[in-house]
């Protein structure tokens, strides 16, 4: 037997997605998803998806950059090699600000970036719903919704009849 | 590209917007602040009368440290309309409007100089009467001297004045022709225009300011008062604008959405004050040359100390720490309380800018071992050092004025339509959502 990754429908406008993303919402999906060829103001809301994460995960590493940088120049300058420069202290918090800052922003870029490779499981060869027919148009000038097979409320034939009841075209199931 | 289309009429983007305030509506505002604002400088300006000269020399330098904090407000309301217009932003349509009517108080803040002016022989004393052999203000008189600071002076306001009047003049012309060429106009004067800016603010820091202490000098302190004034001018305006939301006005013009934003151009500021001012410090430290230093040995001394540490934490850690979240930056309360608290730091920022000058003896440099014994002392004693050195006129100064260009704001405001009608970016405006 076939597993299915979800089933793709196709919209022709940004208006048309957004209000569609509403519809399935409002009906009780939850692993909702769109295609777009441009980022639709608010779809975000209408899909029902909460906040990213990542900003927390920029936050622990900014934090660990800051405390990575102030280790590093104590350590070396207050404890390995003391050593009095200009008539200030070995370890003088002041001088080690732009390095400090520094590290936190390099870090926190890095977290932002990778968390976000992480997060969206990047990077990767193939995805199923590349396999729909008329994809490639998420590119260009069509607008994709695509619910998942391991969304509680999915049903294959129940949910490609909504999706088509709403105003999808090539509602497809995409094969896992 | 925008620029060629005209823009829809007001009344299709949003049926039900009030674009004019009723007659009357702002009043208790407007003249509250009015009354309020005359009362606080009036009572200021009795209190000078009388007492000795050291007294009305004191009360001067309550007036400066309020007018640098009140002047930046308003011209960076200048600024943040020519940096609306030369980036062409969509959201800030509504706000710009606003800013413009702020921008609109600096006739009255011009008006507000000539007490400054008629007392520069009691606050530039240093440069304008120098001790005799002073090599170094010798060398300087050729631009530290009373002619070339009034035609300075008089430059500056030109300049300010003459692109305040521009701005809103085609702004508010556009509300009657709809003629989307005037917003590609007005973003080619902004860029000259934001050049003129720079260099005025910077040299009128120089000469308002930094020439209080004409034997140092620092080329960032042009930037660090910018940095400073339009922060506050942030705070200033998501202050006024929520109690004119607040009355039912520029709701759809000004909602939760650009609050947002106010928000993290707020926090932005905040950070980049402490950014430049820490630039300063640093390079100064480091250098460790006597001429430079001299600006921080002061500023140790007669309880600035404490003052010093209260900047690093209220104008940087904890506004830092409080206006990071955006729910914080999304919630009215929150926000307004971050630009109350902001307000007040930005004032006792210009105290710590201007005020050690005024009980710094004549031509003495501050510093050396008296400098190094205030740097061991603690910090209550430093603080209680600077409460006392405090005067009610000080912050009578900064709230009479803060009054005043609030009132002559919604003057402005009730004079015309509170948002650009016809501007062609509206409905951006209108329909504005953060990601």
């Amino acid at each position: 037997m076939t597993t299915y990754w979800g089933v793709v429908a196709e919209f022709d406008s940004a208006a048309a997605i957004y209000k569609a993303a509403e519809q399935t919402t409002q009906k009780g999906y939850s692993r909702v998803d769109s295609h777009t060829p441009f980022p639709v103001h608010g779809i975000d809301k209408a899909l029902g998806h909460g906040p990213s994460h990542l900003g927390w995960l920029v936050v622990c590493c900014g934090a660990t950059g800051i405390f990575l940088a102030q280790l590093m120049m104590w350590w070396m300058n207050a404890v390995d090699y003391p050593m009095w420069v200009a008539g200030k202290e070995p370890y003088w918090w002041p001088s080690t600000i732009p390095v400090t800052f520094e590290l936190m922003v390099l870090l926190s870029a890095f977290g932002a970036v990778f968390g976000m490779f992480g997060i969206n499981k990047l990077p990767r060869l193939h995805h199923p719903i590349f396999s729909h027919s008329t994809i490639e148009r998420a590119t260009d000038d069509r607008f994709f919704l695509s619910i998942e097979a391991s969304d509680a409320k999915f049903d294959r034939t129940e949910t490609k009849k909504f999706l088509e009841s709403i105003g999808g075209k090539h509602v497809e199931l995409v094969e896992d | 590209m925008s620029a060629t289309l005209t823009a829809p009429p007001i009344q299709e983007l949003a049926p039900n917007i009030v674009i004019r305030v009723k007659d009357g509506a702002l009043n208790i505002g407007k003249y509250a602040l009015l009354v309020v604002g005359i009362a606080l400088l009036g009572a200021c300006f009795i209190a000078s009368m009388g007492g000795d000269p050291a007294h009305k020399t004191r009360i001067a330098f309550s007036y400066l440290t309020a007018y640098m904090g009140t002047l930046g407000i308003c011209l960076c309301a200048l600024f943040f309309v020519m940096v609306q217009h030369i980036t062409r932003a969509g959201w800030s349509v509504g706000v710009r409007r606003f800013a413009e009517n702020l921008a609109g108080a600096l006739p009255l803040m011009a008006l507000l100089f000539i007490p400054i002016y008629l007392s520069i022989d009691q606050l530039y004393e240093h440069w304008t009467h120098p001790h005799e052999g002073d090599e170094v203000l010798l060398g300087k008189h050729g631009w530290l001297n009373k002619g070339a600071f009034s035609v300075r002076a008089v430059l500056y306001f030109t300049i300010w004045l003459s692109l305040t009047f521009i701005f809103r003049r085609w702004s508010l012309k556009q509300d009657d022709s709809g003629d989307p060429a005037l917003s590609l106009r007005m973003s080619r004067v902004a860029a000259p225009g934001i050049l003129l800016f720079a260099l005025s603010i910077t040299f009128a820091s120089f000469d308002w300011i930094m020439s209080l202490d004409p034997h140092w000098f620092s080329t960032i302190f042009g930037v660090c008062y910018f940095s400073g004034s339009y922060m506050a001018f942030f705070a200033f305006t998501i202050l006024l604008t929520k109690w004119i939301t607040g009355k039912g006005y520029m709701r759809e013009s000004i909602n939760t959405e650009h609050y947002h934003d106010l928000g993290k151009l707020l926090f932005t500021f905040m950070v980049f004050w402490t950014y430049t001012n820490f630039s300063q410090y640093m390079l100064i430290s480091y250098a460790n040359l006597p001429e430079e230093t001299s600006f921080f040995a002061k500023r140790l001394d007669g309880g600035w100390g404490a003052v010093g540490t209260m900047l690093i934490f209220g104008h940087f850690l904890f506004p830092f720490a409080f206006l990071m979240s955006r729910h914080i930056k999304r919630n009215g309360y929150a926000l307004g309380f971050g630009a109350v608290f902001l307000l007040v730091l930005h004032w006792i920022d210009m105290q710590f800018l201007i005020m050690p000058n005024a009980m710094a003896a004549h031509g003495a440099d501050a510093g050396g071992a008296d400098g190094a014994a205030a740097v061991s002392g603690q910090f209550g004693a430093q603080l209680s050092t600077w409460l006392h050195g405090m005067q009610w006129t000080d912050a009578a100064c900064y709230l009479g004025m803060l009054c005043l260009v609030g009132s002559v704001t919604l003057i402005n405001m009730c004079r015309h339509n509170l948002i650009p009608t016809r501007d062609p970016r509206l409905s951006e405006a209108l329909n504005f959502q953060n990601l």
